[in-house]
């Protein structure tokens, strides 16, 4: 008998066994021995489902498992890279005084608030502009895509000079025809809005994944839909959408992520506006101006690498984590109500 | 009411953890290896930071003189290291056996955490005697009595000043004078917006941080013990008002609309070899630049100005330079402490690295070697280096994180009025940084 032959058998005799209705040769003696060989096969297939799953799960206790608990651990800890010593809840009160930290995250979140739905907005309207283009939609596909492969650095610093109120050309343009031009990069009022606008320039990523998705929507749906007299705006709505959930929901969440993981753009802006070098050796003050572009993970990064504090830093960490963990379950929570809201 | 299943808290924990850093999970470090006596024949690994051709042929220049010396060592430089690769290599328990860093305020967490060797008994041992480096320069290798560097090459600051646009003034020797001059030399158009500045006093101006400006005040930048001092030093106010009274003759926001158009100032638009200011402070090194970028430019140098007070103290400025050691872990440590020696105190080696960097050679004795050749405009910064009154910002075991939130507060709160109350202000900066200093087990 193979081994799943006998785990079909033996799940037959248990399910019969759980009814109560015995069974020809169903003693206790042949129970057992029945039982006995299910056992093993159950655990050959859990065994063997084990080995398929061991690349997946040795990656996820490498690099998220151990990492995890050692920067909890970390974390009660004064950890200068060399030296460790315990300090218990020091570093979660200082959280609590430091300032720094929560205006972090305050412009973090701005950006989360702002960035995410703009971009994702952005690039689902784009996405439905190139599905309904007769000509060119290859064309405009690449246009639209191409600045997301511009690397981050090269884009942040073009961006910062191209705005720039004394030497950039857009202010020079905006003067030609009379249009006011804010003092993008160097006003804390201006600069995230600017950091946004980035961020929409550089839509490709968002655009081709949910142009995947609209140009996946099944068409009979559609003509169904129209044979029925339902108007575009109803046909977006009650079909686009629904189908299109999913890949907006992971537009969503991995845009959250990004977004709470914000770094180079930030810190490039602010050292660029600045005028500050960056010379091997320097003490630069992130966030320039006046605050308005320090990011979380930059505040993390200087805890952590500037002023050598692991183990705050950890904190920081933990943190991040835990903003991320929870922006996600409710996103996912928010798609799914819309999903199962749709379908009934 | 939905409830939220285990298998969507787990697809939500997979997805944070995208935003998770590793960087708070790498291992240990090395450990302390006496290795071969220097006589034996070895290879020793050197790393230090500069990456230009001219500085890594300099470099490798002045090491020459020490293979000559030592032909039984074998020395492999690598350039273009940083201190993070430093700090991974000694973590990793493979570091090389000689470390160079610009980072100076970065000294105190390599001393206090024992990253760097301590070298004291080397030194006592070898009968190196201190006094051959400058006041200042024994203090910025040093953290709390531990010395775990020695100085390779320093930096000093001056006045530089634009001959034509002075118009025949003299350079000022006073910040008063300075604050007077800026004035005088200050051209505007007939819509008042600047066209050259005598003086751009702003933190945001490049190099006139309040580390280097904020000197000339005679500052006391730690107290005895080790805190804060920001509101305990009067100087810290007197500088801050000087700064804010010329800042306002300009007009905050002009002034930074001046700064926004005024250049880059490591390219030639640099806004004093431009002409677009009168005077300006900065380091040794932009004779180098002039020479290179604006060499029709005719300016002069001098010691920076001081406050009225201090007027005896004039000659004297700031410093800070490159630091050299010998990580935890180094395999050839005796080798290593005799390239270090080598390096940080041989007359010809430092001239050999001086001239081919456009840097202040550290020690008393190379700043007066007839080997040296640097524009005529180079002697002040010797002369500021070598000066009794010339001093340097201490080590803190949190990177000099104190410059940087003192720097912050001039910058964001100070400049544009958001701090009427200067003593208040320094109170709460004072307690801030002390916080910090006590996380770093300051």
């Amino acid at each position: 008998m193979t081994g799943l032959a006998a785990w079909t058998a033996a799940g037959r005799e248990r399910r019969r066994g759980e009814r109560g209705d015995g069974g020809p040769g169903g003693g206790p003696g042949a129970r057992g021995g029945w039982s006995a060989i299910g056992a093993r096969a159950r655990r050959r297939r859990r065994l063997r489902v084990l080995a398929f799953l061991s690349p997946w799960l040795i990656g996820f206790a490498m690099f998220f498992g151990y990492p995890l608990l050692a920067t909890v651990y970390f974390s009660f800890t004064r950890y200068d890279l060399f030296n460790l010593e315990y300090v218990g809840l020091t570093n979660y009160r200082f959280l609590f005084q430091d300032e720094d930290a929560w205006h972090a995250m305050r412009n973090t979140l701005w950006l989360v608030a702002v960035t995410v739905p703009l971009r994702v907005l952005f690039g689902l309207g784009i996405a439905q502009l190139l599905t309904h283009l007769k000509r060119g939609g290859a064309v405009f596909r690449s246009v639209f895509y191409l600045p997301y492969l511009v690397p981050p650095v090269s884009a942040t610093v073009a961006f910062v000079f191209v705005l720039n109120p004394g030497t950039g050309p857009v202010e020079h343009l905006a003067d030609m025809v009379g249009l006011p031009m804010p003092d993008w990069f160097n006003e804390p009022e201006w600069s995230k809005p600017g950091l946004a606008l980035l961020g929409l320039w550089a839509v490709g990523d968002v655009m081709i994944i949910l142009l995947a998705a609209v140009l996946d929507v099944p068409k009979h749906l559609y003509e169904a839909a129209e044979i029925d007299g339902a108007n575009g705006w109803q046909r977006f709505r009650h079909i686009t959408l629904p189908t299109i959930s999913p890949v907006l929901a992971f537009a969503a969440v991995t845009g959250v992520i990004q977004t709470l993981q914000y770094f180079t753009q930030a810190m490039v802006a602010g050292k660029v506006a600045a005028g500050q070098s960056d010379q091997p050796g320097t003490q630069t003050v992130p966030g320039y101006p006046g605050g308005s572009t320090l990011t979380f993970p930059q505040w993390l990064y200087d805890e952590g690498f500037r002023q050598f504090n692991m183990g705050y830093a950890c904190v920081l960490a933990l943190v991040m984590f835990g903003v991320a963990m929870l922006f996600t379950l409710v996103l996912l929570r928010q798609f799914r109500a819309f999903t199962d809201g749709e379908a009934s | 009411m939905r409830t939220t299943t285990p298998r969507r808290i787990a697809a939500a924990i997979a997805a944070a953890a995208l935003g998770l850093t590793s960087a708070c999970t790498a291992g240990g470090g090395g450990s302390d290896d006496g290795g071969p006596k220097a006589e034996d024949k070895q290879t020793i690994q050197v790393w230090h930071g500069w990456s230009a051709d001219h500085e890594v042929k300099g470099f490798e220049d002045a090491v020459n003189g020490f293979r000559k010396l030592h032909p039984n060592i074998t020395v492999k430089v690598t350039g273009n290291q940083t201190d993070d690769q430093i700090t991974n290599a000694i973590r990793g328990g493979t570091p090389p056996d000689v470390v160079a860093s610009f980072t100076t305020d970065n000294l105190g967490q390599f001393c206090q955490s024992g990253a760097w060797q301590e070298l004291t008994p080397r030194l006592k041992k070898s009968g190196v005697d201190l006094n051959i480096f400058p006041k200042a320069v024994q203090d910025y290798t040093q953290f709390r009595g531990k010395r775990c560097a020695l100085p390779l090459l320093a930096d000093a600051y001056g006045l530089y000043f634009n001959k034509k646009l002075m118009k025949g003034n003299a350079p000022p020797k006073t910040m008063s004078e300075l604050a007077a001059l800026a004035k005088k030399l200050t051209v505007r158009d007939r819509d008042g917006r600047i066209k050259v500045a005598g003086f751009m006093p702003s933190v945001q101006y490049y190099e006139h941080t309040p580390q280097h400006i904020a000197t000339s005040f005679g500052v006391k930048w730690l107290g005895a013990d080790g805190k804060a001092n920001f509101s305990r030093d009067p100087a810290f106010t007197e500088y801050l008002k000087w700064e804010k009274d010329l800042l306002d003759w300009y007009g905050y926001d002009e002034a930074k609309r001046f700064m926004r158009t005024m250049g880059q100032e490591f390219e030639a638009s640099n806004p004093f070899q431009k002409g677009k200011v009168a005077m300006a402070v900065d380091g040794e090194w932009r004779t180098k630049f002039i020479e290179k970028e604006a060499p029709g430019l005719d300016y002069g140098t001098a010691p920076p100005p001081v406050s009225d007070a201090r007027a005896a103290q004039y000659g004297g400025g700031f410093t800070l330079g490159t630091i050299m050691g010998i990580p935890r872990g180094s395999k050839h440590a005796d080798a290593a402490w005799e390239f270090v020696r080598y390096l940080t105190t041989d007359t010809g080696s430092l001239v050999t690295l001086a001239n081919a960097l456009g840097n202040v050679p550290s020690t008393l004795q190379a700043l007066s070697s007839p080997d040296l050749r640097l524009p005529a405009q180079f002697g002040t910064f010797l002369n500021v280096f070598k000066h009794p009154g010339t001093t340097t910002s201490p080590s803190s075991p949190n990177g000099g994180d104190y410059l940087v939130q003192l720097q912050k507060f001039v910058q964001d709160e100070w400049e544009p009025g958001k701090a009427q109350d200067p003593a208040r202000a320094l109170k709460a900066l004072d307690e801030k940084v002390d916080k910090a200093l006590k996380l770093a087990g300051g």
